[in-house]
């Protein structure tokens, strides 16, 4: 969140009775992005409508599904419930940003081989969050089934389980999905 | 190529591609978001507008009027076409509820307008602005009214009566006669269904979200008004579909309809709170089990009437589909009953018919054999057949008791305590459940394309589709397989109607129907290779990137070489489906713990014995299956569209509402594939089992709960106040 008001982007002068508009600057995967937007637009559709980054996906729209998270300054967000001039100044990271198809992170690479997927379109959510849940736990961020609040947090299947709870899989691959992780977070140690 | 006699040995049994475990090939796409689904074809068309639809406010009347004077003068809207401004249109045969058109409204959340605007937020703002005169009028929305309305009616098919039932009945020393109810169910699908829709001239593309490109074809053709071959329709990602993507739907109908009007490509996705209301869903049951039994044990009179309500011409829930062939016994009474409901449209939905089928049914059967002092599966194994009851027809394979006695081994059934509420672990209640799995083995005549490109890469063009069901990956190990080489070496184009017609993805047919399709075009081009050769189509063997006969090798490259071949040709089944019953076959196990005071249900671990022919990716074929084991766990525990039987429509419309399992539900999962082959199904020699995995697990899940706690819970889904009032002494 921008935390001073110089952050704030600055609302452009809309024509009579047209739907107001600011002007914003953000980070996306590494590379700044500025543009004057209709201030109803989500992050989501920033991304996926004006930019053309169409792998954070919409499931819901309502901050029901995850399939929209994105990596916004190192946390975890709905895309879908962020207004995009909210994101003066931050940096983005998406699922384009992770990795490539001939240059894939580890944590996408161990998706295709554990197949933590099956349609593939909560597929990006799935791995920005999973990204994001090992450096929460990496970083001693509690959850609901950690028990001890003092002691490091251990990267087990129910931490996993109930921090990935936001993310949907309709398909069933939950399994999969935890040995991906798992592997990853493994590797990681 | 006609498939009518069982396969013979063929360059599948080789083994080398298919049956192994290999990684999507699609798999990099879906991970790094570079797969584009529906909405997010960007490139292919230009000066693309967004369309926005508006949903019914009432189940069941007429559309007066709609204003739309504000909404056109909103900002950067560039047209708005109503429900009024167009006529009723054809429906498919699939389709039972009107998609856009006339002023008739069907049920709630019909689409009745749509906004075309510059953005997607313009589009919907302006929608808000439309003024609807509606004429409402009663409707039906109580499936148990209509239940007792219709009770005793005859059924709508009466081929599965054998024997005399109620004297049987009567008679039998053991009796059980129980009603079970399954609630209406959402796919809830990830991807909403969205269609872009571009015209050139009279000729219409549509890049969509469909199951079912031909049938898609065929109906949004027909509903325009369009010769099919001005129709082109394009899926080559689906963001699941579970059977609500099988049909055209309003996306498709109203953003055709609007780019037309508008003179623009337009693109449209239902938001998602319109899903459950506009789209399809499985519809609920009210289902009558009696089973009479000999003091041994054996049926002797087997009764499953179900009762479900559709909009007028639309089917019933086909819940006793598997009853006709689970269990043996000479005297039996199988039937289904529709009534009239205004609820939105009933369809298929993953296995439809047997899923809430077995539901109910293997609750039940769980209930007698503990009625009779058996153990659950000897009962299930006491009962089994070889032939279809009353008919006589063997079944191609049939190892469900193997399913059950190899899980029984690896789950640990022994651990089970016979008698209910009798083993505690802490503050959990700790019970295990078994049911039976059944899916019917459907066959789809299926073609595809097969092109030996220059430089000796191998090409499958087909209009089949992947749902998440893993197409691509299994098409490629078949060609792989039949034409010798890597997996690496060959392209899949699926999902567009300019390419031969498939079987399309639905009812598990898709995976064993589609790849013998490409068996058959991969023999085609095989001969056509042969025959420039000079080699022996019969004899020549296509492996290690050549094609060899008698003393002579040649490379494909250098087969390729005088310019690309190719070749096409489709798999049609005869015959042997009516020779033998082709079915799949499993036992699934689950343990839950049901907590002491507060009866939450969790889940510990589940396990899946399938029996399904030639699993062709073991990977894809395990993650089917764990998929639906999930789903499964959803109809046992959560699952329920909530009826609002004033207004009429499901109130629970989004992924909020309506509950689907997550992460923290869901358990270790083990998969257990039977070894073998059914050469009546196939040249593939496999079958489906994408549904099978879900048939039956709730029931076992409802027999878990009752050996934790002595509750049995006839109506789905198994919630905690259900538990409640009725928990053993804490």
């Amino acid at each position: 969140m921008p935390s001073d008001f110089e952050t704030i982007p600055r609302e452009t002068g809309a024509a009579d009775g047209a739907p107001p508009r600011s002007e914003v600057s953000l980070t996306i995967n590494g590379r700044d992005w500025s543009g004057v937007i209709d201030n109803r637009v989500t992050l989501l559709d920033l991304l996926r409508e004006e930019i053309g980054l169409t792998g954070s996906k919409k499931g819901c729209d309502h901050g029901q599904c995850g399939a929209c998270t994105v990596i916004v300054n190192g946390r975890r967000v709905n895309a879908c419930l962020s207004f995009a001039v909210m994101h003066q100044g931050d940096a983005v990271t998406t699922i384009e940003g992770v990795g490539r198809p001939d240059a894939l992170d580890p944590l996408q690479a161990a998706f295709v081989a554990h197949d933590g997927y099956q349609c593939g379109y909560c597929t990006p959510g799935q791995i920005c969050s999973a990204k994001a849940v090992l450096e929460e736990i990496a970083a001693g961020v509690p959850s609901h089934v950690t028990r001890d609040l003092e002691a490091p947090i251990a990267t087990t299947a129910e931490e996993i389980r109930e921090r990935m709870s936001g993310n949907i899989c309709r398909c069933g691959a939950y399994a999969n999905i935890l040995a991906a992780i798992s592997e990853v977070a493994e590797g990681a140690r | 190529m006609l498939f009518d006699t069982p396969a013979k040995e063929n360059p599948i049994d080789r083994a080398r591609e298919v049956g192994q475990p290999r990684p999507r090939i699609d798999g990099p796409l879906k991970v790094s978001g570079t797969a584009r689904y529906a909405y997010e074809q960007r490139d292919v068309v230009e000066n693309m507008a967004y369309g926005y639809p508006l949903g019914a406010a009432i189940a069941k009347g007429r559309v007066r009027a709609i204003d739309t004077a504000a909404a056109e003068a909103a900002p950067g809207v560039i047209g708005v076409l109503t429900t009024l401004d167009v006529p009723r249109h054809a429906l498919g045969p699939m389709n039972t509820a009107m998609l856009f058109g006339g002023d008739r409204v069907e049920h709630y959340h019909q689409a009745i307008a749509v906004v075309v605007a510059e953005s997607f937020e313009e589009a919907r703002a302006a929608t808000a602005l439309l003024d609807v005169d509606y004429a409402p009028e009663p409707g039906c929305f109580d499936l148990e009214r209509v239940a007792r309305e219709i009770v005793g009616q005859p059924f709508c098919e009466d081929d599965a009566l054998v024997g005399d039932f109620d004297d049987a009945f009567l008679a039998a020393p053991v009796q059980l006669d129980v009603t079970y109810r399954t609630p209406d169910q959402s796919h809830s699908m990830m991807e909403p269904h969205a269609t872009l829709a571009a015209w050139e001239g009279d000729e219409l593309t549509v890049w969509t979200s469909n199951q079912m490109i031909a049938w898609g074809v065929r109906d949004l053709a027909a509903a325009l008004d369009l010769p099919r071959d001005k129709v082109r329709l394009v899926s080559p990602f689906i963001g699941g579909g579970f059977g609500g993507k099988l049909f055209v739907r309003s996306d498709v109908v109203a953003a055709s309809l609007a780019a037309r009007k508008v003179g623009r490509p337009v693109k449209l996705a239902l938001p998602r709170p319109l899903i459950a209301n506009n789209t399809t869903h499985r519809p609920a049951t009210v289902q009558r089990l009696r089973f009479g039994a000999t003091e041994d044990g054996k049926f002797t009179a087997f009764g499953h009437e179900s009762t479900s309500g559709n909009l007028p011409d639309g089917g019933p829930e086909t819940a006793t589909q598997q009853s006709q062939f689970l269990y043996a016994a000479p005297n039996r009474l199988v039937g289904e009953r529709l009534g009239v409901l205004d609820l939105p449209e009933g369809n298929a939905m993953r296995a439809p018919g047997e899923a809430s089928g077995m539901m109910a049914l293997e609750a039940a059967v769980d209930e007698m054999a503990e009625k009779l002092g058996l153990d659950p599966i000897e009962f299930r194994i006491l009962n089994d057949t070889q032939v279809v009851p009353g008919k006589d027809t063997p079944f191609s394979q049939r190892h469900l008791a193997d399913c059950l006695r190899l899980g029984a081994d690896r789950f640990g059934w022994g651990e089970r305590a016979s008698l209910p509420a009798r083993r505690r672990e802490g503050r959990s209640w700790i019970g295990i459940g078994v049911a039976a799995a059944y899916r019917n083995n459907l066959l789809m005549k299926s073609g595809a394309r097969a092109r030996l490109q220059e430089g000796g890469g191998v090409e499958i063009e087909t209009d089949m589709t992947d749902i998440g069901t893993g197409s691509y990956t299994i098409i490629a190990q078949t060609a792989a397989e039949m034409m010798g080489v890597p997996l690496a070496r060959v392209t899949v184009r699926l999902g567009d109607s300019r390419y031969p017609v498939s079987a399309g993805s639905g009812g598990q047919f898709g995976g064993n129907s589609s790849t013998s399709g490409v068996y058959a075009a991969c023999v085609a081009l095989r001969t056509r290779i042969a025959e420039r050769l000079g080699a022996d189509p019969e004899t020549a063997v296509f492996e290690e990137g050549e094609v060899r006969w008698g003393n002579s090798a040649v490379s494909l490259v250098e087969a390729a070489s005088g310019g690309e071949i190719v070749a096409e040709d489709s798999i049609t089944f005869k015959g042997l489906g009516e020779k033998y019953r082709q079915s799949t076959f499993g036992a699934h196990f689950v343990e839950v713990a049901v907590d002491a005071a507060t009866a939450e249900i969790r889940v510990r671990r589940m396990l899946a014995v399938c029996s399904a022919g030639r699993i062709l990716n073991p990977v894809t074929a395990r993650s089917q299956v764990i998929g639906a084991m999930t789903m499964g766990v959803g109809s046992a525990l959560m699952e329920e569209l909530a009826v609002d039987k004033t207004r009429g429509f499901f109130a629970n419309h989004d992924l909020a509402g309506y509950e689907v399992p997550v992460h923290a539900d869901i358990p270790r999962q083990d998969v257990i594939f039977l070894d073998e082959t059914d050469p009546i199904s196939s040249p593939m020699k496999a079958k489906g089992v994408g549904e099978l995995g879900l048939c039956g697990v709730a029931a076992a899940v409802a027999n878990a709960v009752y050996n934790a706690t002595g509750i049995r819970v006839r109506d789905f889904p198994i919630t905690l106040d259900k538990l409640l009032p009725h928990m053993p002494p804490f």
